[in-house]
């Protein structure tokens, strides 16, 4: 700790700090642009200039840069020196001499750091009298809108895109005041992570394209806390609705978690929730047709099907809250209920979480995994199936170097010192796939070969880091020479960390992971980082659900009478001919939140929630339960799911979920039934919590409020409706001030109109949120206990004539079911194929583009072939979730021929 | 597409430094030799030699004065605008140049033959008004000295 | 009177080449150092002989070079890179040099190199320099031939490797640290300081950036000791100085002098006098980015120290002339031009900050001035100090501008159009 002063008064400050972070945290106010608290400082704005004193004698002062000046003990400074003052406001004049002034008409208004930085620092009239330059705008896809002329050559832009997300297509062209930020040339940013420019970017140069289609102010956006459903990850997100619309996803900060960021699948992909597939009526389906019907009858009709005497059995759906498949268990029996996974996928979830909550190994934080320094990744293609994982990997590899150049004595924070001195250094990395992957150009050494050969590389690994893990026997020479530089660099690390999961398919190298993890040793540091396929799959895993191919096999048996399908499109997990069997030989009723070929085969569908809509708890990768919160009431007669279930089991007058009638009710339960989640309940915000006796406010003290938008249907101007089931209210009444971190609705601070007001939730700047971050791990690694190794080591990968094993590979967009259907993200998607080595393709005789067919699971499939030269030879990869090529357990062996 | 020395000059410069990127600036220099600017193609593929993406070599080629991003004539006339040559007559050159040429700064003769650029100090501040065209150096200008100059480009068999 | 830079010159201005740079005593000062001193020896003669850079900032050579690690911890490779970028307006000393005796520059460079046991050297020259590129590459041709480049020179086990970068052209690859960036391949935006190059420069490596001037000297003061360097001077730092007039003055020229030379004996011995119908109203001493001196200053002696006390800079010691036919304000114009073409955009002050100032100029030249414009000015003075921007440019852009207006207030005030329809 040092003591700085700032305008005479002493202040305890951390020295490994600079001035402006720490004036932040001390809740002072300061303009800024160039520094952000993930990117660190450059100096290149000039706004947050202070006065620096020598000492108590020294009445002149020179101005410096807070962002680019250490916190030293003793340090002294004004913000509120005249020649500070000046010198700021005199920057934004600067800043503004070529901005365009466009507010009313500009995305960013009412939002805009440059707004806030321009009232902050109180200039208010405009001096520059000379014309302005102008730009030209790109067209960035379908996700970012462009509007050069509103940049103020911050560069944080080009510095998060490239220098910290890895981008390669933004970049600063020209000079002097002529410097533009954009493309090459018109185009989709490549980066999976461009949507964080939208908050990146301190004015309206860079927006969101999605929210542009239906614009709406920030302060006329009701928000509520909630959790991305588009992969495990459970990023913390603030959604926002107006006029029964989702309009937009923001990043909502969590240290732990997402910190800063979101992926472009996590951002753009709320689009289903508005989208036309959407149900919003219960529907019945008769003599082949399905026809819209009230509730009531809907109920009716499935009081006969789930009447006492019937044999029910209920699938649940790992994009399901934990409280809706809690409920869904509880109504037919946990006997009765089953995960819905794909078979394979349920198996290495389960897998996943033997091995989590076994001993030797602890799971990470994203936050964690960002400071590890060395990272070894094990068949999964993070960037595809776990976005801002890949995201955290890529800090990772700069732990190392930048250790090497704080020895130079540059601070943490001076990322322009660290740049140069770093250079193009990175520290160890090593990914072992089956094709190549986008995190490759940060790795140090890519291994690819099929699961089982990845997963022996990994089995060996452990090996050479512990001599009595089992040895793998038969590796070729470059695969020992992998395995020695593995685990020299791993050993080597002080927070080593495997990152594996579901993505390949594969049991082996799940295992294979695990054994790295143990043979690392060290227990209680975090080392074994796993990712599975959806938002709630380790939270459905944690209620132990019977398998998935027993409810087919029970229908198949004779022994149901009913079917209730919750939130899942089963079309996704099988196979087709399981599914039609499944629907022709028992009744189906199916809630959903969309129309899935499934809720078309159903007999009685229901109209369920989205995240948006409805309130409960997802457990990411990490074991962290994590609650989302009810953004606004659905048109139509959509309901949760665990109300629709509620309502069904009263009218089929059975008593199972008598008594559960909300979120909280269904969650004190699940603590009670199910030992993983003990103690949840108590530690979440439920409907009765309140801060200062009131309710946390979805709308802004701003909002527009009554408008003419219905007037058409009535004039009167609509109650709001209440919200029984949470702590926050539909209405811009409630506690005006900030609310407990789990509910925060938005970011808001007096005069911090921009995202940049998170500065003022935080407990100190890039820190924890202020009471802590939100979420409760679940899964905690047993105290002690000794690691036992596996010795099931699968033999090396043999190619067969004439056969490929085919693998699946994902697609960030497209490959997730509910993002996939949102407009901007279908557009990014990829259409089917089947890619294979240019060495198998010659075999094969295709070239890029020609039909290839293989045998699936009984179908054939015929798929345009595409030509990866990272691809394994012997090794046919197939997206996941595009194309007519579903429900089939991969890998698996299968022939293939040119069509 | 980049001729097969262009593509060995520019292998043979990359080798010089740690990494290939240090490079760039002069494989831009060695493009533009041959093609007198580097055009959206010829800047992907020197991108691609050099492992960089197009937009981080176009960034550094924007930056500099004298790469140039957009065709320019056969001859490129760049005339000293800075402090001492202007105090020695810069502005009547200008006006000189640019009524004999029929173009503003800038631009490039019908013709084809030239190309006007305004252009930093040459370092020549004890005998300006001063010139370079292509590689070569004028000094001491005044008009006839121009035209002089400029017919000797025009026709170069009678130089 | 000694002459270590340009005694040698061949008057045609033709170029010596090896024999004959040997000829008159040339790769001696190498050949003793390799055999008979350590670079800690090296580096004491050179502080001794208070050698201060001549790029225009002046710091003192030995001092720099001691901040370099040494030892057998200390990173590898380090650098060694001559700036020969030469783009300040008013400047063309080093193109002398360059063009007429690079092996002076090569010897002075594999010196330096060695007292920081740096095995990488390049040579940043700018693009304009046509000449003098193929001059330094003939030479580093001979150099490398003769066995003074390249691996292990004249047999001492010490290995130096010397390239020639030209550069694409921006004024900012001058700065030291901008001129990094433009060797690895980057924008020439300048860099953080601290580190100082020094200590991580070039591709993180330590490196020393070196005018051109300042290495031509090393060779000279090595072959002839501290002392002799210093009794070359007329001020308390060592040597010689190129120094030059441009303008309308009868001869401009550049010519070496002792250091400490008045302006008055540049000017009236050397350029002789302003041209026939002009009067001299004033000179920026050293470059477009010093502060302008005045008629009270012609005795002001042409060293760091003096100059500094009179209100301006030695900077690269060439002078730019104001006569009473050019504009105080088209001059200032013209640099203030220059400048906010040349500001790389990197900081807002100069990025924004110059166009405006360039522009408010403008104004008051095509009778668009009004009142506020000379306060206005000045605050983009203050706005631009020192400190207040990245690096140096905006702060050199300032000099002119504000001493200008000091000294010749009357020329701005009588543009401001005060008549009321000018709004
Ligand atoms: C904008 C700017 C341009 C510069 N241009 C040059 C230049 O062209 N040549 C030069 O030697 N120094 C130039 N300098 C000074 C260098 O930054 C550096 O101080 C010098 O090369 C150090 O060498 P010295 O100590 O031998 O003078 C420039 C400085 C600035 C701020
Ligand atoms: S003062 Fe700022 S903008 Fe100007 S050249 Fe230096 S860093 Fe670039
Ligand atoms: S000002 Fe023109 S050559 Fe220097």
């Amino acid at each position: 700790m040092a003591t700085i002063y700032v305008d005479d008064r002493p202040y305890e400050v951390d020295p490994a700090k600079n001035l402006l972070e720490e004036c932040l945290s001390k809740g002072l106010d300061l303009p800024y642009f160039c520094w952000h608290p993930a990117l660190g400082s450059v100096g290149a704005c000039r706004q947050c200039a202070v006065k620096q004193y020598r000492d108590e004698n020294d009445q002149r002062g020179r101005i410096v840069m807070a962002c680019m000046t250490p916190a030293m003990d003793g340090a002294r400074i004004s913000i509120r020196d005249k020649d500070a003052v000046q010198f700021r406001a005199g920057i934004i004049e600067l800043l503004m001499s070529n901005h365009p002034h466009d507010c009313p008409v500009c995305d960013e208004g009412g939002e805009c750091h440059l707004q806030d930085m321009t009232v902050m620092t109180g200039h208010n009239y405009r001096g520059y009298r000379f014309g302005k330059r102008t730009f030209t705008n790109q067209q960035l896809g379908p996700f970012i809108n462009h509007e050069m002329n509103r940049c103020i050559t911050c560069y944080r832009c080009v510095r998060y895109y490239r220098d910290y997300a890895g981008g390669k297509d933004l970049d600063a062209f020209a000079s002097h005041n002529h410097v533009y930020f954009g493309r090459h040339e018109d185009g989709a940013l490549e980066n999976e992570f461009s949507g964080n420019l939208v908050e990146i970017c301190p004015t309206g140069v860079f927006t969101d394209k999605t929210l542009k289609q239906h614009y709406t102010r920030k302060w006329d956006l009701q928000t509520a806390p909630s959790v991305c459903a588009h992969c495990s990850l459970g990023c913390n997100t603030i959604a926002g609705e107006r006029y029964g619309q989702l309009r937009r996803i923001l990043n909502r900060y969590n240290a732990q978690v997402n910190g800063y960021f979101l992926c472009d699948r996590g951002r753009f992909g709320y689009g289903f929730v508005n989208g036309d597939r959407r149900l919003r009526q219960p529907r019945l389906l008769q003599d082949g047709e399905s026809r819209p019907v009230s509730g009531a009858e809907a109920l009716k009709r499935t009081a006969l099907l789930l009447g006492r005497q019937s044999r029910v059995i209920g699938i649940g759906s790992p994009r399901a809250s934990v409280e809706a498949n809690f409920a869904l268990r509880t109504l037919v029996g946990s006997r009765n209920f089953f995960s819905g996974m794909a078979p394979g996928e349920e198996h290495l979830v389960a897998r996943m979480l033997h091995v989590l909550r076994g001993a030797g190994v602890r799971t990470p934080s994203l936050c964690e995994v960002e400071s590890a320094d060395a990272v070894l990744v094990l068949g999964e293609d993070v960037t595809q199936t776990a976005p801002l994982l890949a995201l955290a990997i890529r800090q990772a590899v700069k732990q190392a170097p930048r250790r090497q150049a704080m020895q130079l004595r540059i601070p943490r924070w001076d990322d322009a010192a660290l740049n140069e001195v770093m250079q193009q250094q990175k520290g160890p990395l090593y990914i072992a796939t089956p094709a190549g992957t986008r995190l490759d150009e940060a790795a140090t050494q890519c291994f690819r070969g099929a699961p089982d050969d990845v997963a022996r590389l990994g089995f060996a690994v452990a090996r050479a880091l512990d001599a009595t893990a089992p040895p793998v026997r038969g590796l070729s020479r470059e695969e020992r020479a992998a395995v020695q530089a593995i685990a020299g660099a791993l050993r080597k690390a002080e927070r080593p960390v495997v990152v594996s999961g579901s993505g390949c398919g594969s049991e082996a190298v799940v295992d294979a992971a695990a054994q790295v993890a143990r043979a690392l040793g060290g227990a209680g540091t975090a080392n074994l980082c796993f990712t599975a396929a959806e938002c709630n799959s380790f939270g459905l895993g944690l209620l132990n659900a019977m398998g998935t191919a027993e409810a087919f096999q029970r229908v198949a048996d004779g022994l149901v009478d009913t079917v209730v399908v919750l939130e899942n499109d089963l079309y996704r997990r099988v196979g087709r001919a399981s599914v039609e069997a499944m629907l022709a030989s028992a009744h189906v009723v199916a809630i959903d939140h969309s129309a899935t070929d499934t809720v078309a085969g159903a007999e009685v569908a229901f109209p369920s929630g989205t995240f948006a809509e409805t309130e409960g708890t997802m457990v990411n990768n990490e074991g962290r339960a994590q609650r989302f919160y009810q953004v606004f009431v659905p048109q139509g007669e959509v309901k949760p799911a665990w109300s629709w279930l509620g309502e069904l089991a009263q009218a089929a007058g059975r008593t199972e979920l008598t008594g559960l009638r909300s979120p909280d009710d269904l969650l004190a339960a699940l603590g009670r039934a199910v030992a993983a989640f003990e103690g949840l309940p108590e530690r979440v915000a439920g409907a009765s919590f309140r801060v200062n006796g009131e309710k946390v406010p979805r709308l802004s003290p701003r909002a527009s409020g009554r408008t003419a938008v219905s007037a058409n249907v009535n004039v009167h101007e609509p109650k709001p409706p209440e919200d029984p089931d949470s702590p926050l209210a539909f209405t811009m009444e409630g506690y005006p001030q900030q609310p407990p971190s789990p509910l925060i609705t938005r970011f808001w601070a007096p005069g911090w109109n921009s995202v940049q007001s998170l500065n003022k939730f935080q407990a100190e700047v890039g820190g924890a949120l202020a009471g802590g971050d939100p979420g409760m791990r679940l899964i905690e690694p047993v105290a002690n206990g000794a690691a036992a190794y596996t010795d099931e080591i699968p033999p090396a990968f043999r190619r067969r004539a004439g056969e490929f094993l085919v693998v699946p590979l994902h697609h960030i967009f497209g490959s997730d079911e509910q993002s996939a259907v949102a407009p901007a993200v279908a557009q990014r998607s990829p259409g089917p194929y089947a890619a294979l080595s240019p060495e198998d393709a010659q075999t094969l005789g295709v070239q890029d583009g020609e039909f290839v067919e293989i045998e699936l699971d009984g179908g054939m499939f015929q798929l345009p072939a595409l030509l990866m030269s990272s691809m394994t030879v012997g090794v046919l990869g197939v997206p996941v979730g595009i194309g007519s090529l579903r429900g089939v357990d991969l890998p698996a062996r299968s022939r293939c021929r040119r069509v | 597409m980049l001729t097969q020395d262009e593509r060995n000059r520019i292998r043979a410069e990359a080798a010089h430094y740690d990494h290939p990127q240090a490079a760039c600036v002069e494989a831009l220099k060695i493009v533009q030799e041959h093609h007198r600017w580097v055009s959206d193609e010829h800047l992907k593929e020197i991108a691609a030699l050099l492992d960089m993406s197009p937009e981080a070599l176009d960034s550094v080629a924007t930056f500099y004065n004298l790469i140039f991003r957009k065709p320019v004539g056969e001859n490129v006339i760049l005339l000293c605008d800075s402090v001492s040559c202007w105090i020695m007559g810069y502005e009547g050159i200008r006006a000189h140049l640019k009524e004999h040429l029929g173009v503003e700064l800038g631009e490039t003769t019908s013709d084809g033959k030239f190309t006007l650029l305004p252009m930093a100090c040459l370092g020549t501040c004890d005998r300006g008004p001063a010139m370079m065209v292509g590689n070569e150096l004028y000094r001491n200008l005044d008009n006839d000295k121009v035209d002089e100059i400029l017919a000797r480009y025009r026709h170069p068999s009678g130089a | 009177m000694d002459k270590p830079l340009t005694g040698d010159l061949l008057p045609d201005g033709s170029v010596l080449d090896l024999a004959a740079y040997e000829r008159v005593g040339g790769y001696e000062a190498l050949r003793k150092v390799l055999k008979e001193m350590t670079p800690a020896d090296v580096l004491k003669e050179v502080t001794d002989s208070r050698l201060r850079g001549r790029g225009g900032a002046g710091f003192p050579t030995g001092q720099k070079w001691s901040f370099v690690p040494m030892g057998d911890n200390a990173p590898t490779p380090k650098y060694l890179v001559a700036n020969a970028d030469e783009m300040e307006p008013g400047t063309f000393k080093d193109r002398l040099i360059l063009e007429g005796n690079p092996h002076l520059l090569i010897e002075g460079m594999i010196l330096s190199a060695y007292t920081i046991q740096a095995t990488q050297g390049y040579i940043f020259l700018r693009w304009a320099y046509k000449l003098a590129a193929e001059r330094i590459t003939r030479a580093l041709a001979e150099a490398y031939d003769k066995g003074y480049l390249g691996k292990n020179i004249l047999g001492s086990g010490y290995s130096f490797e010397l390239h020639l970068h030209t550069s694409a052209g921006r004024y900012m690859c001058g700065e030291e640290t901008g001129l990094l960036n433009a060797l690895e391949g980057k924008r020439a935006n300048p860099r953080a300081k601290p580190p100082f190059p020094q200590v991580s420069g070039l591709f993180g490596k330590p490196t020393i950036v070196q005018n051109v001037e300042t290495l031509c000297n090393v060779a000279p003061i090595l072959r002839n000791g501290a002392q002799w360097y210093l009794g070359l001077s007329r001020s308390e730092d060592g040597g010689t100085k190129l120094y030059g007039v441009s303008g309308k003055v009868r001869r401009p020229g550049v010519w070496e002098l002792p250091l400490g030379t008045t302006i008055r004996e540049i000017l009236e011995r050397r350029a002789r006098g302003m041209r026939e119908g002009y009067k001299f109203r004033g000179l920026l001493p050293g470059g477009a980015s010093t502060d302008f001196l005045v008629e009270d200053h012609l005795d002001v002696k042409m060293d760091y120290g003096s100059v500094q006390a009179a209100g301006s800079r030695l900077g690269t010691g060439l002078m730019v002339v104001l006569d009473d036919q050019t504009s105080v304000v088209g001059m200032v114009l013209n640099l203030e031009r220059f400048f906010a073409q040349e500001s790389c955009g990197w900081c807002t002050p100069c990025r924004d900050g110059l166009p405006w100032t360039a522009r408010i100029l403008q104004g008051l030249l095509e009778g668009r001035g009004r009142p506020g414009d000379l306060e206005r000015l000045e605050m983009q003075t203050r706005m631009m100090g020192p400190g207040n921007t990245f690096c140096a440019l905006a702060p050199g852009a300032m000099e002119p501008l504000q001493s200008a207006l000091k000294y010749f207030r009357e020329d701005f005030e009588k543009l401001i159009n005060t008549r009321s329809d000018a709004a």
